[in-house]
Formats: structure tokens, sequence, C-alpha cells
């Protein structure tokens, strides 16, 4: 038996099916207004279900406070610092969510007439506009619903235009720092995956394209910024001996935050990207989506893009299915439009000036970061970084300390981790990427954190060992959640 | 600059501690042959008053569901939304959050989701569930992708009276092997997938039949049936469901013989939101686990024995597996599920029932409103949940826009995805649709077939 | 840690027990160590075939997959089910209890490029 509130906070919640109270119900719908009809008379009865067994039955409080509790043992960037490298954990504007909840848009069915949903499309038609415009590429699909699904969409149109040209390729290559996403989403694609190696300094050299690159080879799949934080400066000169084997350069958008108005993609030799709108363009994670992955890609590639493509005409919007040359389409309908609208509208409050300014500072807070930090946790490539930067825990290694510990000890100091063992090219990986929302002084205490970490990993690394002292759970046995499955409660 | 905190002493600050003369020189790791030379070509930046009278004069060039009365569903409907589900997903330590890799600060989303996970399961009657997929669409993709790796079959049959854009996504999905993709047709008298006509069609080699219920004109498939015939050939059977509040009222696929239960449960707290995002759900029989795309969250404890969630079976994913992980899927629904774990919570085992009827009858009596009416039949025999599909006499196109002249949106035109179906309109109802707009509804549309 | 004399090794970190023209095969303590705790295994049926060099099987650990390579070719005469209930075991006795297949080897040629005891730590030595 849990007694509310005897820490204050309460810190216990029973699963919701565990407050079931038999003919208990929160929020009833409204009483039918039309005449009932006998069931069995509409609907074969042998097509009908008894009960879900154990279905919730709980009151309109209950549910609320268990909500409530569930969403305090949750840390999220309204909560604190939350440096988790590759994810541009940044603000997200309040704004936006209040934009995005606009009756005007969420009660738009995807099938209404387009000339009742003319604001939704003209909504849509900008944001590609201004999404070629911060990527250099000639068109945007606004289609794909996360980065991966993005990367997908991109891939196939890459395979369809080999396809279309009697001269299918199989081949994609990818550095062994790219993201899991990469390799995976070539595989569902159809291609054979290539890896290649950076060179010493943490970046791809030509000669190692150059060495691996044929006319079988479809693409290059790389990340620019790539995942150790650091610019792809042969980027020009690669992308020239792939384009001279007639293959294509695919970005993967994910670190777009570090390049917005400083240089665009499309003019470094890059042929489609993906970008993600829940990292660079301030949409919320959500626990883990919605997101949105809208692509870019050069004239080349653009017949293939997925269907509908939104048309203007005059003033009017409309959506155009006729693509003989179209991949098909990756969801239902266009889009998470919602996270459109939210996108949109940070661009619209950006401006192109402030979202070169929020690049700027993403780089200049993970500078700050690496430079404080860099006598600390070794530094996995000391060279100038842009919006993230990764350590490592070679350092501590030497008292028996990881990095997994010292993640697990930042959280009792109150920041969210950043993210651990990847890339995987460094072992015991920290990449922090703090974003331009952060101020100097959550960095300066985020900081002045690892190097107390650093000191107790001297002193005590017991106490790391054990960490996180202060959470609603301690370390959590994943071993046995892999041992004895349990995935769903059952009574 | 709206959401950048740095004053110009922070940036000397900053400068100076890295021991760079500019922030030019600091930018060294973006070699300047690389930089973009001009300012990007955008708006210029709004305050925050006129950003939000910019986005709502965009929003109001839109007639929403709320304006018109809506009969449109086709794979996205019309529900009411209790206050409860946006108050409770707008607590931003839900929405700011990310995936919840590290578990000990993540509880709360990691235990919404295992608590969604059992609702899908109570749903379909199936043993496992994962934490989401995109949409209706991809989740059937998915499945179809999951049902060849676990036979080792190539080939896939899909209902023709699966909704067209599900269809056309899982040739999509399929690129290099979409040959291996055929359909079978559906009954012109019965609205409905044959067992006979599967059993014609299937092959030694057919990995799945993937079937709708309710299908995409409404009609509800006898997938029992379906069940038996895939089966003798040992494939899969995955049933599509998405109209989720039919799970409600409806014998649940983990009854029928489903061995992948896929869909879209957008209905369940989630706005129409024209088109997305929406929320793929899968489940399937605890066998196939292991071969299931996307996030699994499991119950364990901690270093105290005390209950915790975390998420597990990862090495199916891409994180770990890359090119042989069982999808490239990594950012899934998570918001959109807890609006549906919210939604059902409240709703409870009682109002999920009343839901389901509610749209069931009102359905019904728009149906037999319709029946009713000179120059419209209703096309299919077969019983339906809350959508059908009726044929006009005259051209259904030029009905429909004489119906929005009445603040009327009549239905889905269904020529354009089945061109021999050349005056049929899909019409839903919902509990959205007084008995008042049904009315209106009827007799507009009398008065136009006249 | 230990590795016993009187097995050979692979560069993926297998171990093969010769006894007549039966190998046992498993994974070393150093593979168990890299992996951290096993969770799952999966092995191939009895009267199944494997190849030299080709992966036979496959074993997971929370955060960390790998497949296993078959040191030779030949029959599989036996599995040893009870690690898939217990993976557990591979962690705690890899080279007793936790004996994955019994191979009937189909060419002593097979047994030619294993490495012994002490040029497998040699190896390990180097990778790390």
């Amino acid at each position: 038996m849990t007694i509310d509130g005897a820490k204050g906070l309460i810190m216990d919640e029973p699963l919701i099916f565990e407050r079931n109270s038999e003919g208990r119900s929160g929020v009833l719908p409204a009483p039918c207004d039309v005449p009932e009809a006998d069931l069995e008379s509409l609907i074969p009865k042998s097509l009908l279900r008894d009960g879900a067994a154990g279905f919730p039955e709980v009151s309109e409080i209950d549910a609320v406070r268990h909500y409530t509790r569930l969403s305090q043992w949750n840390f999220g960037v309204d909560t604190g610092f939350y440096p988790l490298g590759s994810c541009t954990m940044k603000y997200n504007p309040k704004v936006n969510e209040a934009v995005s909840r606009l009756e005007g848009f969420t009660m738009l069915h995807p099938y209404q007439p387009e000339a009742l949903a003319q604001g939704a499309l003209r909504l849509m038609h900008e944001l590609e506009a201004y999404l070629c415009e911060i990527s250099g590429m000639d068109a945007v699909t606004l289609q794909p619903s996360a980065g991966a699904h993005g990367e997908l969409c991109g891939l196939l149109m890459i395979a369809a235009y080999f396809k279309d040209r009697k001269r299918p390729r199989h081949k994609v290559i990818i550095p062994d720092t790219a993201h899991g996403t990469n390799p995976a989403s070539s595989h569902l694609a159809g291609f054979k995956v290539v890896p290649v190696k950076s060179e010493g300094k943490g970046v791809l050299s030509a000669s190692a394209i150059e060495a691996v690159m044929d006319e079988d080879t479809a693409a290059l799949m790389l990340t620019n910024p790539n995942t150790l934080g650091l610019f792809e400066r042969n980027i020009k000169e690669i992308a020239a001996i792939v384009h001279k084997k007639g293959g294509f350069v695919y970005c993967d958008g994910a670190n777009l935050n570090a390049v917005m108005g400083l240089a665009k993609l499309g003019d470094l030799g890059v042929d489609v990207v993906q970008l993600n709108l829940h990292k660079t363009f301030s949409t919320p994670h959500g626990g883990g989506g919605p997101g949105s992955g809208p692509v870019g890609v050069r004239k080349a590639l653009e017949p293939y893009l997925p269907a509908p493509r939104i048309r203007k005409a005059g003033k009017k919007y409309s959506l155009v299915y006729d693509r003989p040359r179209t991949i098909g389409r990756l969801k239902a309908f266009y889009g998470n439009f919602s996270i459109m609208v939210r996108a949109y509208s940070y661009i619209r409050r950006m401006g192109g000036e402030g979202l070169k300014r929020a690049s700027i500072v993403a780089i200049l807070n993970a500078n700050y970061m690496k430079e404080r930090l860099k006598d600390t946790l070794s530094l996995a490539f000391d060279e100038p970084c842009m919006h993230e930067c990764v350590f490592s825990d070679k350092l501590q290694a030497e008292n028996g300390v990881t990095t997994m510990d010292m993640a697990k000890r930042l959280i009792d100091y109150g920041f969210h981790p950043p993210t651990v063992y990847f890339p995987l090219v460094v072992p015991g990986a920290i990449m922090v990427e703090p974003t331009e929302t952060e101020t100097l002084e959550t960095l300066d205490s985020f900081i002045e954190a690892v190097k107390k970490i650093d000191a107790e990993a001297k002193a005590s690394p017991e106490l790391l060992k054990n960490a996180p002292l202060n959470t609603k759970v301690r370390r959590v046995d994943e071993t046995r959640a892999a041992r004895e499955p349990v995935l769903r409660w059952k009574g | 600059m709206p959401y950048i905190p740095h004053t110009e002493k922070d940036i000397e600050r900053i400068l100076k501690a890295v021991g760079a003369s500019s922030v030019e020189d600091l930018l060294g790791a973006l070699p300047s042959r690389l930089r973009l030379a001009k300012d990007l070509d955008l708006p210029k930046g709004l305050s925050e008053q006129e950003l939000a009278g910019i986005l709502k004069d965009l929003s109001s060039r839109n007639s929403t569901t709320r304006e018109y009365a809506s009969f449109l569903g086709a794979g996205a409907y019309n529900h009411y939304i209790p206050a409860v589900v946006d108050s409770l997903i707008s607590r931003s330590e839900f929405y700011t959050s990310y995936t919840p890799y590290q578990p000990e600060v993540s509880q709360g989303t990691l235990q919404a989701i295992f608590e969604y996970q059992t609702l899908v399961c109570q749903l379909t009657s199936m043993d496992v569930s994962n934490a989401s997929l995109y949409d209706g669409a991809s989740a059937v993709a998915e499945a179809v992708l999951m049902a060849r790796r676990i036979t080792g079959k190539d080939a896939v049959l899909l209902s023709s009276a699966l909704h067209p854009e599900y269809r056309e996504t899982v040739r999509t999905y399929m690129a290099g092997a979409s040959d291996h993709v055929s359909e079978v047709f559906y009954c012109t008298e019965a609205g409905r997938t044959l067992p006979e006509a599967v059993e014609a069609a299937l092959t030694g080699d057919t990995a799945c039949l993937v079937v709708q219920h309710p299908n995409f004109f409404g009609s509800l498939e006898d997938v029992e049936a379906l069940s038996r015939v895939i089966h003798a050939k040992k494939g899969l059977l995955i049933v599509v469901t998405n109209e989720a509040v039919s799970f409600g009222l409806l014998k649940p696929p983990g009854e029928t013989g489903c061995d992948i239960a896929v869909g879209d449960n957008q209905s369940f707290g989630n706005p129409l939101n024209y088109g997305g995002p929406y929320l793929g759900f899968m489940a399937a029989k605890s066998e196939f686990v292991r071969q299931m795309p996307g996030r699994i969250v499991g119950e364990t404890v901690d270093k105290n024995g005390k209950r915790a969630f975390c998420l597990t079976f990862a090495t199916r994913e891409q994180h770990i597996r890359r090119e042989r992980a069982t999808s490239n899927i990594c950012t899934n629904h998570g918001l959109c599920a807890l609006s549906c774990a919210v939604h059902l919570v409240s709703l409870g085992a009682t109002g999920l029932r009343k839901l389901a009827e509610h749209n069931l009858f009102k359905a019904n009596y728009l149906k037999e409103g319709l029946r009713a009416i000179r120059g419209v039949d209703i096309a299919f025999g077969s019983p339906v949940f809350n959508e059908f599909t009726i044929r006009v006499d005259k051209d259904p196109e030029g009905v429909l826009k004489a119906l929005l002249k009445k603040k009327i949106m009549g239905g889905v035109l269904l020529k354009r995805f089945y061109p021999e179906l050349d005056r049929h309109i899909l019409v839903a109802a919902t509990e959205m649709n007084s008995k008042g707009d049904i009315d209106r509804f009827v007799s507009e549309i009398g008065k136009l077939l006249q | 840690m230990e590795f016993p004399k009187d097995f050979k090794y692979t560069k993926e970190h297998e171990w093969i027990k010769v006894e007549g023209n039966i190998a046992t095969v498993g994974i070393t303590d150093y593979a168990q160590d890299s992996l951290g705790d096993v969770v799952y295994v999966e092995l191939p049926q009895e009267g199944g075939t494997v190849t030299k060099n080709e992966p036979f099987g496959v074993v997971e650990s929370v955060k960390a997959v790998s497949d296993l390579y078959s040191p030779v070719s030949g029959n599989v005469t036996e599995v040893n089910d009870a690690i898939i209930d217990s993976p557990e075991a591979i962690n705690e006795d890899p080279y007793g209890d936790a004996w994955m297949i019994k191979v009937e080897i189909s060419s002593a040629d097979d047994l030619g490029d294993l490495l012994s005891a002490e040029d497998y730590q040699k190896f390990i030595e180097e990778e790390k």
C-alpha cells in the first residue's frame, strides 16, 4: 500500500490497470441521439466480441493523477539541460504548440476538398520553399514521418533513378561514423552497404572514397557535420569523385543545426538530404516522436519524389498525383502536418538571420564545452568542432569508472546524460550537444558537475557505480528485461 | 534573437575561453571556401505576436470539420477528443523529452508506453505490441516485410479492399521486390474479400495475406474464413484496422486467426490534423516478437528490486544491428501513443463499448436514411461498422460539390482509387455527426438526386 | 581470463575441441566478457549442416549482437538446447556447460588454420 504524498512528491504509481474498479469510467461518449438498434440485427453475432479483459476502469481524476505522476518522473528539455548529442534537444517554443493547436489546422480532414484547405497547402508549399533555400536543394517533399523515413525515401529515389535508366546499382558507401539508421535504410532500399573508415582526424578523405567508389555504387551516404561533430571539409572533392562515377551524394541532415545560413549542402555537392524537423527546427521530440523528415533533392531526382506534390498556380494551391516516375508513397496522406506547422512557425519567427545566428551560437556553445572540459574528459579529436563534440572515458577508466557510470551520476546533478557509446568508432564515447538555446550559466554548471564527477571517480568510484541515487528508480536491470521478457500487463 | 539567450558579453566570454579572436576565427572548422557568401533568402524574423497573427490567418483559410458537417472517413476519422487528452500530453515532461534511452529519468514515458502496449494487446487480443509506428500505411508495409522474414517466402497478397494508399505504401517499401506483390480483387456484390478468390490467388510462395477489417469500403470481412485459407498454405495473416473504434465491438484479430495485427490508432486521441501525425500500431503473436520492428518496452526491476521499465529487445534495432536490423525505424510516434492511451483510459471498458455502439448506430441511421432516397443505392451487401459505400444516379462529383454549398462534406469519391466505382461515394458517420446533421445530409442529397 | 590449452580458437572468438571426428564449439571467455550479459542465443537445428567461416547462429547481449562462425564444416550432431533457456550459462561457464554445437567434421583440413591458445591470447592482446 502506497501512502500518497509521503515524500512530498508521489513516487509510486501502479499501472493504470491496477487501479481498475469494475463499472467505473472517466469521460463517457455523448448519448446517442438516433434510435438504437438491436446489435445483432446489424452485425452477425459471430463477428462481435466479448469485452476486452482487464481494460481500464478508472475515474477521470484517477486518470489525470496517474499521468501527471508519470510525467513527473520524466526529464524533458523543459526540466533541464539535455545535451543529448546528435538529437539537438533545443528549446521547443510554446508559441509553436499554441499555433499547431488552432482548429483551422487540427480539424482538417486529409480528403477534404483542396479548395477548403488552401491555408494548409500554402503553409506546406512555403515550408518546402524555405527548406529548399536553407539546404540548397531544388525540391522538397514533406511526406516522410521521421529522419529514418526520409533516408528510406531518398535512397528509394536513388534506386529508382538507376532502375529507370536500366542500369541498376547495388551499393551504398557509408562511413563507419554513421548513425545506425543509414545502413538500415540502405538495406531496406535494397542496397549493399560498403563501409569506409574516416581518416586520422575524424573526417573522410577524398582518396578513401576514390578507392571504393565505382560504377555499381549508387550513392555515398554521409553526415555533415559528421557524428564526431567535425565538418567534412573534403566534401566538394568527395562529391566530385562520386559524381564522376555517376553516383549521388546523400547527406544525412541530422546535424543541420550547425550550418544554417553558413553553408548550403546543395552548394557542396549534396544531391539528397533529409531534414529532421524535430531536431533543427525546434519541434518537440514527444518522448520518441512524432517527428518529421522532409527530403530535399537536386533536379535530377525531382521526378522520383513521392506523390502527391503541392502545386501553386496563380493564387491556388493543389495536390498533384499524376507523377509517372514517382517512387510512390511512404505513408498515407501528406506527412506529419501538425509538426510542419510548428517548424514553419519556428522558421518564420527566426527569419534567415535568426537561423544563422542559431547555428553560430550552437557552434560557439559546443566549442566552449569542448575547451572547458578537454582537460577533464579525453577528447576524441582535438579539432575545432561544429555543434557537438565527442569525449570518452579514457581518463577515468584507470579508476574503473566508465562512461555509463558518469552518465548516471550526471543525473544526480540534475542533468540529462549526453549520448553515450556513440559513435561506435570512439570507445566509451560521450557525445555532448549543448544547442544554442542554453545559457553560458547552464553550460558552466554542467561543466562544474562533470569536474566534480571526475574528482569523485578518483576519490570514490563506488559512488559512481551506484549512481543515480536520487531518481525514482535506481539502475535498471536491462538484462532481466531481456532474459525474462514482460512486455505487457497480464493481471 | 528569439530563443537564443547569448548577449555580446557572453559571446566574448566564449571566444576568450576557446582562445579565438572573433566568431569568424572560431568558425574555422567550416573552411571559408565552403561558406555561404550571401544571406538566406527567407522572410524576416517576426515577433511572437506577429507570428501568432499570421498563423491564425493561415488557419482561417481552411474550413474545418466543425464548420462543415463532415462524412469523410477513409482512414482518418473525426472523433471527439476529451479535454484530458490535450491537458495531459501538454505536460512538457512528456513532450519535450526524447526516446527513453536513460530509464532512470524516463520512467514516465516508459510506464506510459508499457501501458499503451498492454492496451493495444487488449484491443487486438494479440500477445505483444510495439511502442508505435508512424501510421497505418507504413505499419502495413513493416508487417509485410516482417512476414517475409518469418516465413522466408517472397510473395505478398493484398486484398484490393485494403486502403489504396496503404497498398501503394507497401509497393513503395517493397521497391526492388514489388513484382512479388499481387492483389486479390474484392467481390463487387459484397464489397469484401472472398475466401475462394484468395484461395485461387495463393501459391506455396505466399508469405502473407493482408486484409483490412472493416475494409476500405466499410464492409466487414469474414476474417476467420480468410485465416483458414492462408494458413492452409502456411502463410501469415495480417489484419489491418484503421478505424480503431471498431475494436470496441468487433471480434478482435487475435480471436480470428491473425498473426500480425496492424493499423492506425488515430481514432483514439489524435486530431485529424490534415493527415498526420497519426499512430501506426503493430501487435503480433509472441513467437514473432524478435522479428518485430520498432521500440518495445519491458518490465523489470532496478538494483533494489523495485519495479521499473526499460526499452528491451534493442538488438533488433538499427542502432545495434545496423543493416541487419528488423527495420530502420528510430523515432516513432510516442506522443500520439500517449494521446491514444489517455483517451482509452478515460473512456474505460464501458466508454469504449458505448462509443463503438454509438458509431454503429449513427452509421446505420445514415445508411437507412440514404437507402430510402431514390437515386441512392447502398453499393454492397456486407454488414458495416461506421462507414459504407453508396452509389448515386448522378455524377457523384457534382453531387459532392453541390453538398459543399450546403456546408456538408458528403464523403470520399471512389473513382479516384477504383475507376470501376465511377458513381460511388464512401461515407462515414461517427459520434460527431448529430442526428440533425445526418437528417440534413439525407434531405439535401435527396433534393439533388430528384 | 582462461584459455584451455587443448582447445583451438578462431579470430571470431569461437573455441573448438576435437575428439575423433567430432568437434564441440562454443565462444571464448574473452567473447562472453566483451558481450556482457548474454540474453539470447540462436542455434542451428540438429541434423543441419554448418560451413567453415560461415555464421551458424547468433548470440545477443542487451546491447550487442554477434554472429557465431563455425570453425569447421560438417553435420550438426548435437545442439545444446539448455543454453537457449538459460543463456546466462554462456557468461558463467563458456567452456563447459555453455558449449553450443557438436559437429561431425567433414574435412580434417579445416583444422589447419585454427589458432592455439597461445596464439589466440596474443591475437586478443593485439585487438585490444
